[in-house]
């Protein structure tokens, strides 16, 4: 078995541009195009990118939930999509954005929770009030909150009974698209803080998407900058975070406010040399078709997708 | 634009010809052809099925279909059984009739559908829009044919302020201004009972766009700018929330020229509503045939029209 | 005090629940002078948005009540008529989400030159020109082919851009900006801030700047006021409030944030929910029961904004003693409180 837990081979996913008089296939969006993506077990990955950058699309294809275009998707060393499709595992789950609209409002706990069960398993009533009841105490929910609906809940024991439906199958690899984005600062705080207890218990494994460099940068080991459907850098977070190689980003490094009112004049001033040399560089580190190069290696661990050598040389 | 129009049209052309090969079927299996009725039956059986031969009764189906098409095409819709003329003729003055019941009806609908709409969104959960609301529901309740009744029975016999029946007073002479008069005067109660209950659906529709429309960011961005309260209504919030209400426009009007059916008999009016009725009471199926196709058609033309209503009103469609 | 661009004083603005009045925002008072930009701090439910609309009067079913003090006028007492000239002209709002901001059904142009007709700002003839103009201004490319445009046809950060070309359309001496840049990414984020920070320079116009995020808090602001539960707990200079946050509220807030000096530890989790409107203890202080470690004698009855130092404001008497409950022990009480809470609810 390989030592990564979920590995990720030049995953392209692309949807068709419908246009024209007949509605025929003019061009493709190229909302993933070309990325990998190796997470070790135990480990924590943050994607990162802004809206658009394809890293939801990337986490939805290796649960099932888009096609594949191209690449491979490879868990504990098992190839898991052939052609388009991609197996569905139970061992694979997925956490939410937004707690208030991913939960059925008509549904109770109960039935939310041992939806995944039911889908794999055939059990008695009981059996599944137990489990469902076992579930709720691990992510701190009483059990008379079993016959309640959503809306009975904050947000943030929203996304407790989301944690607890992703966990209900024992997985072993979590996705977590943008969990924390819909919830204010202190709830924000309180499901991270869940989440690390979970992860650490159960010995998860998790591909964390997110915008918020902060929280990602709190949560993650390793982290992958995505840019128009690829990576343009990836290395453990604090190589990314002191030693940001890519113009990219580091402009998003620099666009992050820092509540320490003593480093702000700093920040404005970098911010805006960082803006000139986008403004002035950014070009040059897209190929033609306006997508980042390949990643090359920079050190061990570090990959920048870096213009090609022999190209302007870029000042790093 | 246009190509989206075009394009529109393209995908109506199938429709069309499955609901005219459908009609073809249907109408073959019932019983009865060309020859119904104007057979003597002193003719020898060979005679007759000379004759068949000659019409083509015997040829493959698609062959017939193609003719039956092409005769369509060309305006010819065959004889009624019944009454031995052109069904086109049958059709023409009672289709003229509906033509102005239906036109009538759509314009009392949101002449007075809107207005009530507008009110009871604008201030609702207010005394006038419970009343307004309440109305909606009686309407909703209220099958057609029996709000048609008590009109007829209050204002037409009790009352006697208007006809009971037909599409004109006998004694005017077609051209002359009291001709229109008369017909007009004819078409107050059948067109009333009709818009009275089928605005509900418009109010309704109206009620809740604006009570959606008028929380929406931009209404209060509009406000933030300055526009006055009525201008916020008129030219942000009722655009907005009358979408919905133009895109049911063509669907509304092609359901009015087909389904006034209960209305004209009750008010004995000669419109297609009765005239289906009549055809198919007589056994009249060239007529029924054609009438059937007409609705089908119809709707197909009242999707298109809605279609493009809506394609007009929201720029958000145009683009696709 | 009459060099102040706006005064707020003592504003109240209840909604009704169940047939009765309960104040969402209570006895605020605040000031912004020119070219200065408060920025109102708090999380979902503590009444920021809810100060920003009584300002402009844009609540329709809630009472008002206090002074609001508007160059020289209370426009609490203006007619609907005057208020109208006075919002969107010299006082005007950035709204929060430009996905939703904008008349799905009109141009850009239309939009901007709604604003101009209003205020009677530009000649007639001239108005649909100084429209692009402004489209120009807010660093929109492309300005003439944009303001034909419907707004379905931008991003979120050029859709920004019009909600603040509107806003800034004629002139305003007050601006207010509502989570001008929370739905959008942290690069744009960088740019529209930038943008307010610019044209407030070149207006001088004071600017309130609503918002959730302390990072971009502690980079526009002036003075800083948190709310918390309707009431504003503290008032200070940016610098003071970030290097001597005094609040219990302001200093919890401050410590769940992920930061860098604490990675992957656990954050500071604020034990309990903000109270429902209609299920507040008024008479004490409001944050008393996130903070049960600390004893009830430390709270004042009815507390008030103090002045503590030059500037500096704190609602109670609490902050005195205050000290952070460590995270693990708060969020085990934390989780205790709300599984209880659940548990008396189910057996309901």
């Amino acid at each position: 078995m390989s030592e990564y837990l979920l590995e990720v081979k030049d995953l392209k996913v692309h949807y068709p541009i419908k246009g024209g008089f007949f509605n025929t296939t003019k061009d493709y969006v190229r909302a993933v195009d070309g990325v990998s993506i190796r997470i070790p077990k135990g480990k924590t990955y943050g994607l990162v990118g802004e809206s658009g950058s394809g890293k939801t699309t990337t986490g939805k294809a290796v649960i099932g939930l888009n096609h594949v275009t191209d690449g491979e998707i490879f868990y504990k060393g098992e190839k898991m999509n052939s052609g388009k499709k991609v197996d569905v595992s139970s061992e694979i789950q997925m956490i939410f954005q937004d707690p208030y609209s991913s939960l059925n409002p008509r549904k109770r706990v109960f039935d939310i929770v041992a939806e995944p069960i039911k889908n794999y398993h055939r059990k008695s009533k009981d059996d599944l009030i137990e489990e469902v009841l076992g579930l709720l105490n691990k992510v701190g929910l009483p059990p008379g909150s079993l016959y309640k609906y959503p809306h009975e809940f904050s947000g943030g024991q929203r996304q407790r009974i989301g944690v607890a439906r992703a966990i209900a199958l024992n997985p072993e690899l979590i996705i977590a698209d943008e969990p924390v984005s819909a919830l204010d600062v202190s709830v924000q705080a309180q499901v991270l803080n869940f989440m690390q207890e979970i992860q650490q218990e159960m010995g998860l494994t998790m591909l964390f998407i997110a915008h918020d460099l902060g929280v990602v940068r709190h949560m993650c080991e390793w982290i992958g900058i995505m840019y128009h459907g690829r990576l343009v850098e990836e290395g453990p977070a604090e190589e990314i975070f002191n030693n940001p190689q890519h113009i990219y980003t580091k402009r998003l490094i620099a666009a992050i406010p820092d509540t320490n009112v003593d480093n702000i004049e700093r920040n404005l001033q970098r911010r805006e040399e960082v803006r000139i040399e986008y403004e002035n560089h950014f070009h040059e580190y897209l190929d033609e078709n306006g997508k980042p190069f390949p990643l090359v290696s920079i050190s061990e661990n570090h990959k920048v997708a870096l213009p090609p050598k022999g190209g302007e040389q870029v000042n790093a | 634009m246009l190509k989206f129009t075009i394009r529109r049209l393209l995908v109506s052309l199938p429709q069309l010809i499955i609901l005219s090969l459908l009609i073809f079927f249907l109408a073959s299996l019932m019983p009865g052809d060309a020859l119904s009725g104007v057979i003597d039956p002193n003719i020898p059986a060979e005679a007759i099925e000379r004759q068949r031969e000659m019409l083509g009764l015997n040829n493959p189906w698609y062959i017939q279909y193609k003719d039956w098409v092409i005769n369509m095409l060309q305006g010819d819709f065959g004889n009624s059984y019944f009454k031995k003329q052109p069904v086109l003729d049958v059709i023409g003055d009672r289709l003229m009739n509906t033509v102005w019941l239906s036109l009538f009806s759509a314009v009392l609908i949101y002449l007075i559908g809107l207005p009530l709409g507008l009110v009871s969104g604008r201030y609702n959960d207010t005394f006038l829009d419970s009343v307004i609301t309440g109305y909606t529901y009686l309407g909703f309740a209220t099958p057609t044919f029996m709000f048609g009744l008590l009109m007829l029975l209050v204002f037409g016999y009790n009352l006697g302020w208007f006809p009971t029946s037909g599409s004109v007073d006998a004694k005017v002479t077609p051209g002359t201004f009291e001709y229109v008069i008369s017909k007009m005067y004819h078409l107050v109660l059948p067109a009333f009972s009709i818009a009275l209950i089928g605005l509900v659906g418009t109010v309704q529709y109206l009620r809740s766009g604006i009570i959606e429309t008028k929380q929406k960011d931009y209404v209060t961005l509009a406000r933030a700018k300055g526009v006055s309260e009525s201008k916020v209504y008129t030219k942000h919030i009722f655009r907005n929330s009358i979408i919905p209400i133009a895109a049911f426009f063509g669907y509304e009007i092609t359901g009015l020229l087909g389904g006034s059916i209960f209305i004209e008999q009750i008010y004995a009016y000669p419109g297609m509503g009765r005239l289906f009725l009549e055809s198919i009471s007589t056994r009249d199926f060239s007529v029924a045939n054609v009438l059937i196709l007409m609705y089908g058609f119809l709707a197909i033309v009242g999707a298109l029209l809605s279609d493009i209503i809506l394609s007009i009103v929201d720029p958000r469609i145009r683009i696709k | 005090m009459s060099d102040k661009l706006l005064q707020v004083k003592g504003l109240t603005t209840s909604f009704k629940i169940d047939g009765e009045y309960y104040p969402a925002v209570e006895d605020v008072t605040f000031d912004i002078g020119h070219n200065e930009v408060l920025a109102l701090v708090g999380e979902s439910g503590s009444g920021k948005s809810v100060t920003a609309f009584s300002l402009m009067k844009l609540h329709k079913k809630a009472r008002v009540e206090g002074e609001v003090t508007f160059d020289g006028k209370n426009i609490l007492e203006a007619k609907e008529s005057e208020m109208n000239k006075v919002r969107g002209g010299d006082f005007s709002m950035i709204f929060q989400d430009p996905m939703t901001a904008l008349n799905p059904l009109m141009r850009i142009k239309a939009q901007i030159v709604e604003t101009l007709d209003i205020h009677e700002t530009k000649k007639k003839s001239e108005r649909e020109a100084y429209a692009i103009e402004l489209l120009d201004r807010v660093g929109i490319p492309n300005a003439e082919r944009v303001g034909d445009s419907y707004p379905h046809e931008l991003s979120g950060g050029m859709r920004q851009r019009v909600v603040i070309a509107i806003a800034i359309a004629n002139s305003p001496k007050l601006l207010i900006a509502d989570e001008p840049t929370t739905a959008l990414d942290v690069t744009i984020q960088a740019q529209i801030l930038d943008l307010i920070r610019e044209l407030k320079d070149d207006l001088g116009s004071g600017v309130l700047m609503i918002t959730h995020d302390l990072g971009v808090v502690a980079e526009m602001a002036d003075r800083v006021a948190v709310m918390y539960a309707g009431q504003i707990v503290e008032l200070a200079p940016v610098r003071e409030l970030f290097k001597n946050p005094l609040h219990p509220y302001t200093r919890s807030l401050l410590n769940s944030l992920p930061s860098e000096d604490m990675l992957g530890g656990k954050l500071h989790v604020i034990q309990g929910v903000v109270p429902a409107l209609n299920k507040m203890d008024r008479e004490g202080c409001r944050f008393a029961p996130r903070i049960p470690w600390i004893s009830a004698d430390e709270h004042e009855h009815n507390p008030q904004l103090r002045e503590v130092s030059e500037g500096h404001f704190v609602r109670c008497t609490c902050y005195k003693n205050f000290y952070l409950e460590s995270s693990d022990e708060i969020t085990k009480q934390v989780e205790q409180e709300q599984f209880d809470e659940l548990e008396q609810g189910g057996n309901v």
